[in-house]
């Protein structure tokens, strides 16, 4: 029996070390706040789109609803600490557990749709939610929630003065998310959730339970990806159903996994940290409405993909070891 | 000796059609049970019906003497009984080796033993040497191959083989009989959907006809090869039986 296997399996944790301390590193020589920023804004959607991949890509239920997780987190970590004085560390946790319950909730339907149907039942489903929080009085209504602002430290997880405790959060969470890709994806999760994607009636047949699987690809997916709307929460300081909640957000999610390479341990990191900066640099280039042109640019990406590389830029590096599962 | 699978009086209407009708069949522990018949007789419908994608529209199935007619298809494989598909169903984007451990992982959870395991099935079913290979990249043989060794892996008490020889070379086929025989003498019963009757034949101890849904006839082989009914059946004669 050949251990090429374990082989790839250390080879992977030793990039993630190796990675994560340049990264670590980075801020010691970047001083420069905006770019600073892209960075933070960089690490959290390649850990967003590291949690979207558990769901999407190795379970392959399409997500375009994701916004609605993420902005249950941002809701939760902030309506606790403007309302009652909650830690925002309380806040990710109750938002993460929340987003998991909705997300079974909403999967217990879903779940039965097929293909195309499930994509627009997200979709559908977030942007009713969107709806709601515009219009929801006590949580701020279309004027959003305003997070008050208390002395900087990490116990209230604020820093008025500095990005870097941010940065360092958002390195965590993207190594945590990874971290937790990398376990599940040789788990019995990880296998039943491809074997799922790729043919769930094989998949049954062989003891695969298909429906909890999807079940818990969606709940560990939102836990994380509330996790990371708290986390934004706290780093803008201000949120509004249009700054957390839009469709948006649910595309910023899918992209980069699926630029990067859907169902894969690395693609999502890779994606991100092409199409956030670039994503910055068109916005800031074009001026404050450069949203409709990120859309244009993702789009082309994607369809560039689409055509050239349909398994993800990550394909350019294992071209050598094609046919190792990843 | 208590039966491993009995079908009791087992109906499969699609709409207006009846695929399966009154089908009542029973099937030894170790044997090799072949079940034939021509296009449409309704055996891949009866696969179905007993590996659990869908309930029977009537009657019972019973596998080790509990009654599993309306248990999903994850349970029925949880019990023992496991199948291949007539149109494969591989995981396309998972490498062999990844194919058969999702079905070592019903047994056990500890990765490195499902691994260890997918290994041993995988050198049983001579695919060792493809191991690390995408799926998707098999030859149609292969991918049969595939299929069964998927299905051993889950460490079954009944093997549903449907089609696993047809479209194959004589050589590959030959391959495909040694294996169906080898697995039996690890205790596995098989019950076997085929249609080329020189390569079934000399492989089942008995054999059961399907024709438009029902049973009919069953037998040694040899009796069945030689049966009028059975040669009307498959040469579309059916007004040669006598009504
Ligand atoms: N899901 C279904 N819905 C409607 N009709 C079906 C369905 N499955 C099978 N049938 C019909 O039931 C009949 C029996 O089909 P089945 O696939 O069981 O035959 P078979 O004996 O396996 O034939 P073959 O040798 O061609 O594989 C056919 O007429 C088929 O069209
Ligand atoms: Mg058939």
């Amino acid at each position: 029996m050949d251990n090429s296997f374990a082989q790839r399996r250390r080879r992977d944790l030793l990039l993630a070390a190796g990675f994560t301390a340049v990264a670590a590193l980075v801020p010691l020589f970047v001083k420069d706040v905006y770019v600073q920023n892209i960075m933070v804004l960089t690490l959290m959607y390649a850990a967003l789109s590291q949690s979207w991949n558990i769901l999407g890509g190795y379970c392959g239920q399409i997500s375009l609803g994701h916004a609605l997780y993420f902005g249950l987190g941002a809701y939760t970590t902030a309506l606790l600490f403007s309302k009652f004085g909650v830690l925002p560390w309380f806040g990710m946790i109750g938002g993460g557990l929340i987003s998991a319950v909705i997300a079974m909730a909403l999967g217990y339907p879903c779940f039965r749709l097929r293909g195309h149907y499930f994509v627009i039942a997200t979709i559908v489903i977030a942007e009713i939610a969107y709806l709601l929080f515009l219009n929801w009085d006590w949580a701020g209504a279309a004027l959003g929630i305003d997070i008050p602002v208390r002395t900087d430290s990490w116990l209230t997880f604020q820093f008025t003065r500095s990005k870097l405790p941010y940065f360092y959060f958002a390195l965590g969470f993207c190594v945590v998310a990874w971290l937790v890709t990398f376990w599940l994806q040789d788990s019995k999760w990880g296998y039943w959730w491809r074997a799922v994607k790729d043919n769930p009636d094989a998949a049954e047949s062989l003891g695969v339970v298909v429906f909890n699987s999807k079940m818990g690809a969606a709940a560990v997916s939102a836990f994380l990806t509330a996790v990371g709307g708290s986390f934004y929460a706290q780093f803008v300081s201000y949120i509004d159903p249009e700054s957390v909640m839009s469709f948006h957000f649910s595309l910023l999610m899918a992209l980069p996994a699926v630029l990067g390479g859907i169902g894969t341990l690395w693609g999502p990191v890779l994606g991100a940290v092409i199409l956030i900066p670039l994503t910055e640099l068109t916005r800031s280039f074009i001026g404050g409405s450069g949203r409709g042109v990120d859309l244009i640019v993702y789009g082309t990406l994607i369809v560039l993909i689409a055509l050239a590389r349909p398994e993800g830029l990550i394909g350019l590096f294992s071209r050598k070891r094609k046919g190792a599962s990843r | 000796m208590t039966a491993l699978l009995e079908t009791k009086g087992v109906w499969q209407r699609f709409g207006g059609l009846i695929a399966n009708s009154d089908i009542s069949i029973a099937v030894e522990p170790g044997e090799i049970v072949g079940l034939i018949g021509p296009n449409g007789a309704g055996k891949s419908t009866l696969f179905n019906l007993i590996a659990g994608v869908l309930p029977p529209t009537q009657g019972s199935i019973l596998f080790n003497g509990e009654d599993v007619t309306r248990l999903p298809a994850a349970q029925r494989c949880q019990r023992g009984i496991a199948r291949t598909f007539q149109v494969v169903k591989s995981f396309e984007t998972m490498t062999v080796i990844d194919n058969v451990i999702v079905g070592a992982l019903i047994r056990t959870t500890v990765m490195r033993e499902a691994r260890r395991k997918a290994y041993e099935v995988l050198e049983f079913a001579g695919l060792a040497a493809r191991a690390n290979v995408l799926a998707s990249e098999l030859i149609p043989s292969e991918k049969r191959r595939l299929e069964v060794a998927r299905a051993l892996a889950t460490e079954p008490k009944l093997l549903l083989l449907d089609e696993v020889l047809t479209g194959l070379t004589p050589v590959e086929a030959q391959t495909g009989v040694e294996l169906v025989r080898r697995a039996r003498d690890t205790g596995v019963t098989v019950l076997m959907v085929e249609h080329v009757m020189e390569i079934v034949m000399p492989l089942v101890d008995r054999a059961i006809v399907l024709d438009l849904g029902k049973v009919l006839v069953e037998g040694k082989p040899a009796d069945i090869v030689r049966d009028p009914k059975v040669i009307s059946a498959y040469l579309g004669d059916r007004h040669a039986v006598g009504a």
